[in-house]
Formats: structure tokens, sequence, C-alpha cells
């Protein structure tokens, strides 16, 4: 069967390979077994056809009707070896290629939750999700299709290779040169449908990218009576893209036909050769006939053997992106300090020398410097405290870098020069796990997974009760509107929270924090339009969250700012006003235009 | 398969190419079977007979095949490419327009990532299957039917071996494709689940890493891959039976004819040479089938596509236009006669309900409410993004649904709430209110949306690049972006879905008296703060579907209990 060949090519093989051949060892024996049972299968499918020979000319000689049963059973036997050895290579590989790609696919996921966040922010969830979409399907079908059949191939054709050496070793010589012209063709031809793939993929991107944004846009089109414009644009793109990729697969599909006429012409030039060598008495009649089948014999495995490379080389390709992601650096955690609870139900810093450091929820920042990427400084030689039990507001623009400074707390980010001290520690010195244990983040878009309210909440301490998660959802404020859901706390969250409303959501992640009950809160207030009511339900869930609690607050309602211990105004990396909401005021600086409306919050 | 068959029609313009490609790999193969016989004539009659020329005419002769089949192999790779290629982009096309023709409820029934992959991915897979089964799926009857007729014209009582044998195996076969067609389904379902577990988790990355919860994830993705991996291998052991049961077939046929064949030639009515010739047809014959099981089996993995396809095309929209469509609002009056409406059928609780309403033509009316009070459904039955199930709508005193669509979406402007713009610069935006806009017009749109103001600040102006989705904008310069964009309409009835929510409300309080010059359009602003309708001319309340109050803000002060509530909260919160 004609495959579509990949533009895809492995860039390290020799290193993919033995990636994947470790994970293949690990079923060793199955995939030995498979190699023996697909050897098996093919010499006896050899052998039961060379048995027709003896047979008939058994009966030529005269050996009548018992030497025919039993030349006939002896075949039968054979065929039934080979039968089985395919049952047996078939199911085995079947069950090992599955469990090949579940290790392959639980390495991936495993691994992929230790990476930091800057893989995530880097890369576009579609990118994400294409590891398993597309590179661990492209190994699955390789193992389950491809592995048998490049064995098979192989075994065909180095048996009849030999055969054709064996046979008349001068005719070899020219099948060895069409061979080697035909082996050549092919790599050039994959070279050159690299280039035209390539072309083909930019189309199909540039039409995917369209559409995808288009259909999110879809009603707006509507509003506008945009249509026509819109087909326009589609019928462009789309034809672009069948222009390109009638070129590509025309290209790609010349390969087979190509392959089949050399091999033809072969056949022609070794037919007519053999033919004068016949003449000249260099060899008989009957071996060149048993040549020429053998020359036709190999022609089949070759054509496979190349279709099938093919193949495996883009499911290479998928395997290396794979492997490049399980070598990537997990988030480098060498902290030491943990947090340990007293018998008295008090949370402790435990240093490495056995020092016992209370847990308060002091936090300072000395002259932290931070950039995504490089020459771009986010924050700039920021300093700030917050003593324990106080909150502190951020307020600024977008891109002020609010977001960033809690993503440097709980160290999603690392900071590049200057230090963050939690209790008199250095946030780095503190085992990641323990450090995060002790915040508890409600940021900004609420996530919410597949399964009910109850998971959601609880997901913020597993081992809580149900009466704890009921005790959070009050905290939250959550308590009232959940049990006015037909199904109270058992009601199934679909899609991402899609049956509930922007502020429901939030108060649930609001319960989810609570349940964690943890001494530093981190809040990104969202920005949603959300009504006054359930702005009012989440304003006062939040206040009781916050008692008794450092709390770090991202603020986009001035009410949550004016009661803040500290207000900081950001802009462009720095703390440009400091104060309380009273003294800013006096101030009448930058905070005072944001809180009369004078600049956008957000 | 009957999806198959239904977007098969979407060929269209390149059935002529896709016939060709499939009569030009029958040519082909005809010449495959050919050039064998040429080599046995070159072998029996030339090397034999020492005759030279004969031998070189064949050789030739085989020379001449292998190019002409090299010619046909070139053309087929261009017809079948033009064939895959020109369908795929036919079915894209029908299915792009199809989603043009949808109306909102449409639209809300698909989620837009879903439209999206049966718009693409989906598509690409019956273009692959096309591309991959043309060839073996007209290979193999020829070769089935012309090894059948070539062996029963050899020996026709060896040949009813073929006549108990090829049904039986058929049979087997088509059984396993049967059997795993369903397997199949199950399996996308699985790997569907498992992909849904991977998306959540990289969405809510931030919440996993933020409550240490990769472990918890981890034993979550555990036990889908389990499920697949079983699933897979339930699926996959079965679907490749199919080999042994053609390997066991074949066999017995070769055993079959070995033996009464062999004693035929004992009893001498069948030559040696006829029973070898005899056996190469049971392969080829054995082997088509095989070719043919293969090709359903991956015919049998695209139908799932092939569905979630025609489930686009299928979708009948909901809205018909009238069949004699008024072309023109003559009155900006709105009138809302005992309206109801549900979003779907089953839904228990109407959104809307006895909505009577009148608002007249340059009036400027507020609407408050909660969140699920219906706010913004009332406003899009007026330009008919939806169907009212009881009651009227009515512009100028007419049906709204008695408009031709177009007319009544160019009077009506509405700044949604969920808004968008589109990559391309500010400027190709803009001109989606009006094609051919001046840039006098496009300016004074902006000085009334305040978006003039940020706009000369950049750079480039009316020029900057949006980036997908407008991410080169903040939330507020957006909203106004998409106010101006209204704007350059010039509607008769102007619609804010809380348009300015990131708006500061300086800017807000300027576009408002920027717009309240607009005489004679009729405007209709939702909000959630009361500062945005406090100078309406009329507020409306809607609290479950229902109209609870109504007045000027004074009125409603003294009367509204729920507008008095939102009225302290907002005093209180500073946002007033």
């Amino acid at each position: 069967m004609a495959r579509a060949v990949s533009a895809k090519r492995p860039k390290n093989m020799a290193y993919t390979v033995k990636r994947l051949l470790s994970y293949m060892g690990r079923h060793k024996f199955s995939l030995l077994l498979v190699a023996f049972l697909v050897s098996l299968s093919v010499i006896c499918n050899l052998l039961g056809t060379y048995m027709i020979r003896p047979v008939i000319n058994g009966i030529a000689s005269g050996g009548g009707m018992e030497s025919l049963v039993r030349g006939v059973m002896i075949t039968a036997l054979i065929y039934i070896v080979g039968v089985l050895a395919a049952v047996g290579y078939t199911q085995i590989m079947a069950r090992s290629a599955q469990k090949i790609v579940y290790d392959i696919r639980k390495d991936l996921f495993n691994h992929m939750q230790t990476l930091p966040l800057k893989f995530f922010d880097s890369r576009q969830s579609g990118d994400v999700m294409s590891y398993y979409t597309n590179d661990v399907d492209t190994i699955s079908d390789a193992l389950n299709n491809s592995f048998a059949a490049v064995v098979k191939n192989g075994i065909q054709i180095a048996g009849t290779m030999t055969m054709l050496i064996v046979l008349d070793w001068r005719l070899s010589l020219i099948v060895a040169l069409s061979y080697s012209i035909m082996l050549c063709y092919v790599r050039y031809s994959a070279h050159r449908s690299k280039s035209y793939y390539k072309a083909q993929q930019r189309s199909l991107g540039i039409l995917d990218g369209y559409i995808q944004e288009m259909v999110a846009g879809q009603k707006v089109i509507k509003v506008f009576n945009h249509e026509d414009e819109n087909l326009k644009g589609f019928n462009e793109r789309n034809d672009e893209l069948k222009r390109v990729g009638t070129v590509a697969q025309a290209y790609a599909s010349t390969m087979i036909p190509a392959v089949v006429s050399i091999s033809f012409l072969t056949y022609a030039i070794v037919s007519l050769v053999g033919g004068f060598l016949v003449l000249k008495g260099f060899t008989d009649i009957g071996s060149l006939a048993s040549y020429l089948v053998f020359v036709r014999q190999s022609a089949a495995p070759i054509n496979q053997f190349t279709q099938q490379s093919n193949f495996l080389l883009s499911s290479l390709a998928g395997a290396e992106r794979i492997f490049e992601l399980i070598d990537m650096k997990s988030e480098t955690d060498e902290g030491k300090v943990r947090l340990i609870k007293s018998a008295s139900g008090v949370w402790d810093w435990k240093r490495d020398d056995g020092t016992l450091i209370p847990l308060k929820g002091d936090v300072r920042f000395h002259s932290v410097t931070f950039s995504y990427d490089e020459g771009h400084p986010v924050l700039k030689d920021l300093s700030l405290y917050a003593k324990p039990g106080q909150k502190i507001a951020f307020v600024g623009s977008t891109g002020a870098g609010k977001t960033t400074i809690t993503n440097l707390i709980n160290r999603f980010y690392d900071v590049d020069l200057g230090e963050i001290l939690y209790d008199g520690i250095d946030v780095r010195e503190i085992r990641k796990q323990d450090l995060r244990h002790s915040l508890a983040m409600v940021l900004q878009d609420t996530h919410l997974f597949t399964g009910s309210i109850r998971d959601n909440i609880r997901y913020g301490r597993l081992d809580a009760s149900d009466e704890d998660v009921v005790r959070a959802a009050r905290i939250a404020n959550a308590d009232s509107f959940i049990r006015r859901l037909p199904k109270g706390y058992d009601t199934k969250i679909v899609s991402d929270g899609a049956n509930l409303s922007s502020g429901q959501r939030q108060l649930i992640a609001i319960a989810r924090a609570a349940v964690a009950d943890p001494p530093v809160l981190i809040l990104d207030e969202a920005t949603s339009n959300i009504d006054t009511r359930t702005e009012d339900l989440i304003e006062k869930g939040m206040d009781s969250l916050m008692e008794g609690r450092t709390v770090f607050v991202i603020a986009h309602r001035l009410s949550t700012v004016r009661n803040a211990n500290a207000i900081m105004v950001l802009e462009g990396g720095r703390i440009v006003e400091r104060g309380t909401h009273d003294e800013l005021i006096a101030q009448r600086g930058r905070y005072y235009k944001l809180y009369t409306g004078m600049f956008e919050l957000t | 398969m009957k999806e198959l068959k239904k977007l098969f029609s979407y060929m269209g313009e390149y059935k002529r190419d896709f016939f060709l490609a499939m009569a030009l790999v029958a040519i082909e193969t005809c010449f495959e079977l050919i050039i064998p016989s040429l080599m046995a004539d070159l072998i029996d009659l030339g090397v034999s007979g020492g005759d030279v020329a004969y031998m070189l005419r064949k050789g030739g002769q085989m020379a001449f095949c292998a190019l002409l089949a090299l010619i046909t192999g070139l053309c087929y790779a261009r017809f079948a490419a033009r064939a895959a290629y020109g369908w795929g982009a036919n079915i894209r096309k029908a299915e792009y327009e199809k989603v043009q023709e949808y109306a909102f409820s449409n639209i809300d029934r698909f989620e837009s990532s879903s439209l999206v992959t049966r718009m693409t991915s989906d598509v690409t897979v019956m273009q692959n299957a096309i591309n991959g089964g043309l060839r073996p799926l007209t290979r193999s009857p020829i070769m089935f039917f012309l090894g059948i007729m070539f062996s029963f014209t050899m020996n026709p009582t060896l040949a009813v071996i073929f006549i108990v044998m090829a049904p039986l195996l058929g049979i087997v076969l088509f059984s396993i494709v049967r059997k795993v067609a369903p397997m199949y389904t199950v399996l996308q379902k699985t790997v569907d689940g498992l992909n849904s577990v991977v998306e959540e988790n990289v969405r809510a990355i931030r919440t996993v890493k933020a409550f240490i919860r990769e472990e918890y994830e981890e034993e979550k993705f555990e036990s889908v891959n389990t499920a697949l991996r079983k699933t897979g291998t339930a699926t996959n052991s079965t679907a490749v039976m199919n080999l042994p049961f053609f390997q066991a077939g074949m066999y017995i046929c070769i055993v079959l004819i070995m033996l009464i064949g062999g004693q035929m030639i004992l009893n001498g009515s069948l030559e040696i040479g006829t029973l070898t010739g005899f056996l190469s047809y049971v392969m080829q014959v054995m082997n088509s089938m095989m070719m043919i099981s293969n090709v359903f089996l991956m015919l049998t993995r695209s139908l799932a596509s092939a569905a979630r396809i025609s489930e686009v095309l299928d979708e009948v929209p909901s809205l018909k236009e009238s069949e004699h469509p008024i072309s023109e609002v003559k009155d900006a009056t709105i009138e809302f006669k005992d309206v109801s409406f549900k979003y779907a059928q089953s839904a228990k609780e109407e959104t809307l309900k006895d909505i009577k309403l009148r608002i007249d033509e340059g009036e400027t009316v507020g609407i408050l409410g909660g969140t699920g009070s219906g706010k913004s459904t009332l406003v899009q039955l007026i330009e008919r993004l939806y169907d009212v199930d009881n009651g009227e709508v009515l512009i100028g005193g007419i049906n709204v649904k008695d408009y031709s669509l177009k007319t009544l979406r160019d009077a009506v402007g509405i700044v949604l709430q969920k808004n968008l713009l589109f990559s391309g610069s500010i400027r190709e935006n803009l001109l989606w209110g009006k094609k051919d806009a001046s840039d006098e017009e496009i300016w004074r749109a902006c000085d009334e949306a305040g978006a003039s103001e940020f706009l000369h600040r950049f750079p480039s102006g009316l020029e900057t690049d949006l980036g997908q989705g407008g991410v080169n904008v903040s939330g507020g310069q957006k909203q106004r972006l998409c106010i101006a964009r209204t704007l350059l309409k010039k509607p008769r009835i102007l619609i804010f879905d809380d348009s300015t929510s990131a708006v500061d409300t300086a800017t807000e309080k300027e576009i408002r008296r920027a717009l309240s010059e607009l005489k004679g359009v009729t405007k209709i602003y939702i909000a959630q703060r009361i500062s945005t309708v406090m100078s309406a001319n009329r507020i409306i309340i809607l609290d479950d579907g229902r109209i609870v109050a109504e007045g000027n803000h004074e009125e409603l002060l003294q009367r509204s209990k729920i507008y008095n509530e939102i009225y302290d909260s907002q005093l209180k919160g500073g946002t007033l």
C-alpha cells in the first residue's frame, strides 16, 4: 500500500535509533521471538513453494499415488507451521507494540510534568499536544506495521540475493548494478520530495491557522456580513494548498512506478544477456529460467522495503522529537530545606543541619532582576518586603511585571540577579515541593479538571475529607451556589467548566486554595466580566481566605487594593510608587490616576 | 460507507482525473502481466532456437513495455495526486461554505476547536485514504479477475477449487473487517480520552505545579494510558488476524491443487507445465484478495473522519431567509412582543420569558442584570442572531424575519461581548465595518470610539500589525477598536454588549458623549457598571429572563431594590 511520504527526517539518526532500541529492549524476548517467527514464516513460505518441484518431479519420475500423498502431506505440514508462526508473530507484535508505545507515552508524560514552566509558556498548547497526537502515533504505526515487514523483507531480500549469486554470479553483477541505481534514485527522490513537502506543510500551516482564527471569530463574521470576503480568503489559501500539495504528492508517487520500471528493465536486460550466455554455452536454459524467477521475485520486497523505510524514517523523526523532550532538563531543584509540621500543628522550615525556623510568611525581594528572554528584563533591580500577615497589592498596566513577581516567589521561574528570601531563607535553598506547599495560588484564568466539583476543590489537598471540602467552599463563599446546582458537589465539570459561569469557576478556585490552607497566598484577580452580585461573593470569599495570611495580590479591582497594607504600583518592571491607599491618593501620582479611572487597569 | 459514497460526490471536476488515474493503473497492471509472457517467448522460442534477432526483438519489446509502464506510472502519479488533493480541497471548501451559512445556534452546537479539526485533519485523513487506496483498489480486482479467468481457461476442473476457496476466504476477511470496524471507533474514543487528559494538564500546568500535583496527574495519565494499551491491543490483535487467515486460505488452495492436480497428472488428464503455471495464479488471486481486505481496513479507520465531516455538511442552518426579503430598514424603532426564547429545545427553563419592550428610534437604553439574566440573549434577537421561539421582534414595525439578513445586519451594529480582532493591520480590521472607508471616515470612527488617542501613539498608526487574535493591543484598546469597527458600519441601531468593561471610566465617558451626538441612532448599552447606563433615557433591569424594572436612574433608585443593591455595592467598591 502506498503511504504518503513524510518530509520529516531525523537529524541524529544513530542516537534516536539507540534510544528507540532501548525501549524495544525492554521487550527483547518478545521481539526476538517475533523476528524468529517472522523468519520461520518466510522460510516455510519459500520451502512450501519449493516443495512443489520435488513433488511434481516425483510424479514425473513415476512415484505414483503414495509419493504424491507423502509429498503433499509434507507441504501441508510446512504450511501449517508457517501459518502458526504467522499467528504467533502478528499477535505477539500487536501486544509488544502497544507495550512499547505505552512505555514511551508514560515516560513522555511523566517527564513533561517535571519540565519548567518556561517549556509550557514558550509553546502553543497545540504544539505540545502534537507530541502525543502525531509523534507517538507515527511510532505506534511503525511498530504495528513496519517492524515485522522490515524483518520479513530483509530476510526475503537477503535470501533471494544469496540465491541469485549462487545461481549465477555474472548475471548478478547486472542485478546489483541495477539495484544500486534504484537505491540512488530513491535517495535522490526522497531528498527532492522533502523540499516539496516542506512547501506543502507551510501551506497547510497557513490554511490551518486561517481556519482556526476565522472559525473562532465566526460570530463576528456573521455580525459584519463578512462571509463573502472570508470565503475569498479561505479559497485563496485552500487553492494554494491544493496546488502545492498536488505537486508534492505527484512527485512522491512517481517513486513506485519508477522503481517498478527499473526492475522491469533489469528483467529485460538480464533475460537478453542471460540468453546470450546460454547461446555461448556459459549456462543452460533451465538455470536461466529459474534465475529469472528469482530476479522477478526480488523486486517486490525491495519495493516494499523502500516504502517501509520511508515510513520508518518519518516515525524516527517523531521519536526524535519525543526523545528531545524526554532529554530536556527538569526543573532545577537543589533545595534542601524542608517543611515540617510539628506535633502541635505548627509549620517549621528544617535546615539540613537540623535547625528549625518557624514558618511565618515573611517574603523579601533583594534587588531582583529577571527576564524571560535574554536582553529584555521584565523586572529591574526590584526590592520589596512583605511582613507576615500583610496584604501586598500590585497594580499597574499590562506588561508592567505584576504576574512575573508571583512567578518568582514560588519559583515557576528563577531570578537572574538578586535574591528572594522567605523567612530569611533563599527560596532556591528550599525544596521546590515544600516551597509550593507553603503557598497557594489563585490564578487569573481558572482551569478546572474533568470530574466532580468536589474533586476539583480537593485538588488543593488530596486527603481533605468531604467536610473539609464543604468548609473550604464556605470560606470561599462558593457553598451556596454549589448547593443550588442539581447535583450539588457531585456536579460534573465538563470541558474546563464550560457549564459554569466564569465567576463560579473563580469561586471554586478560591475554595481550592482554601482547602490547601497555606500560610502564604498569591492571588491573581481575574479581569473577566462578572456581575456585581457574584463579584460581591468573590470579594467576600477572598477576604475570608486572606485572613491571617501573607497575601500577594495582583489587583484589578480597586476595592481589593484599598484595604491592602501596602500597594506597589509597577511600571516597566520597577516599583514607581508604594504606600497605603490613603498615602498614595494623597500623593496624586500614578495610583491616583488609576484609581480615578484616568488610566486603564487591565 | 454511506458517508464515503456521499463524500465521493465532492470529487466534482476531479472525477476525470480520478478515473484517468484508475485507468492508468489498470493499463500499468496489464503491462506487468504481459512482460512475463514476453520473457517466456524470449527463452522458449528465442534462446532454445538460437534466434538472436527474435531474442533482440522480444528484449526490445520488454524494454518498451517497461518504458510504457513508466510513462503510465508517471501520468498516474499526476492524476491521482490531482484527484486526491482536489477532492480534499473541495471537501474543505464545502465545509467552510457550509459553516458560513451557519446561524449562531449551529455554531454553538459544534465547539470551534472541533469544527477546526473537522476541516483540517479529518480531511487530510480522507485525502490520504484515497491517495493510498486508489492504486491497490484498482489493481487488485483486475489481478483477481484476470487470475480467475486465466486459471479457468487453463483448467476448469482445478479452477473449481477457487470457486470454493475464494468466497470462503472472502467471508473470513470480510468478517474481520466487520468485527474491527466498531473496535476502531472505541479505540478512537480512548485516544481522544487520553488526549483530553494531556490537554487539560497542559492548559492547567500552573495549577498542577502550584499545588504540586505532578504525581497525581501521572496517576491519572497512567490509567488512561493503560486503557489505551488494552484497547489498542484488542483492536490490533484482531485486525492482524487477516494475515494468517489469508495465508491459510492460500496454502489450502496450493495443497489442494497439488493433491488433485497430482492425481490428474497421474491419470494423464493434466500436463506438468500447466500445473506449475496454475499455481502462480493462485498466488495472484489470493494476493489481490488480501490487498482488497487491507484497503477496507484502512477505509474503516477513515470512516470516523468521514462521519465527522458529514455532520458538518448535513447540519441544517437554523435561520431561513425570508422568501420576499425587505431590503431597507426605514425606521429604527425596536419592539419585542411577548418574546420567549431558549437556546436548546431540551432546556428546562426559558432564557427569556414574555418580554414586552419598545425602544423608540433615537432612544438610548441601558440594560442591567446578573450573569444568566438574559441580557446578551435579548439584544442578539434584534439582529436575528437567534430566532425567537414565541412572540416576535419588530424593527420599524416589521418582523425581523421579513428583512433580508444582510439588510438587517447592516442596519444593526452590535459590539459583541466576546469580541475578536483578526490578524492583519488595524486598518484591515476596521475596514470590516466598511470596505471602502476613506481615511477620514476611519479616523472619525476612531475619534468617536476613543481609539485615536492611542493610535496616534503607535509608530505605524493604522498600519500596526495586530497578530493573531489582536495580541498586540491591550484589552481596553481592543474594545475601543471593536467599537470603531462597528461605528464604521453607520448602523441605525447600535448595541454594546458590555463592550467597555476594560476601558477606563474617563475614556468611557468620552465615548458615550461622542456617541450621544449620533442623532436618530437607537442605542442599547449592556453593562455591569451603573456609570455606563446612568445617563440613558431608560434603564431596563433583567432578572432570570424577565424584565423586572424599567425607568431612568432616579426612578429606579426610588423604586427598584435590585438597582439599589447594585448601586450601593459599586459605590462602596469605588467603581462609580
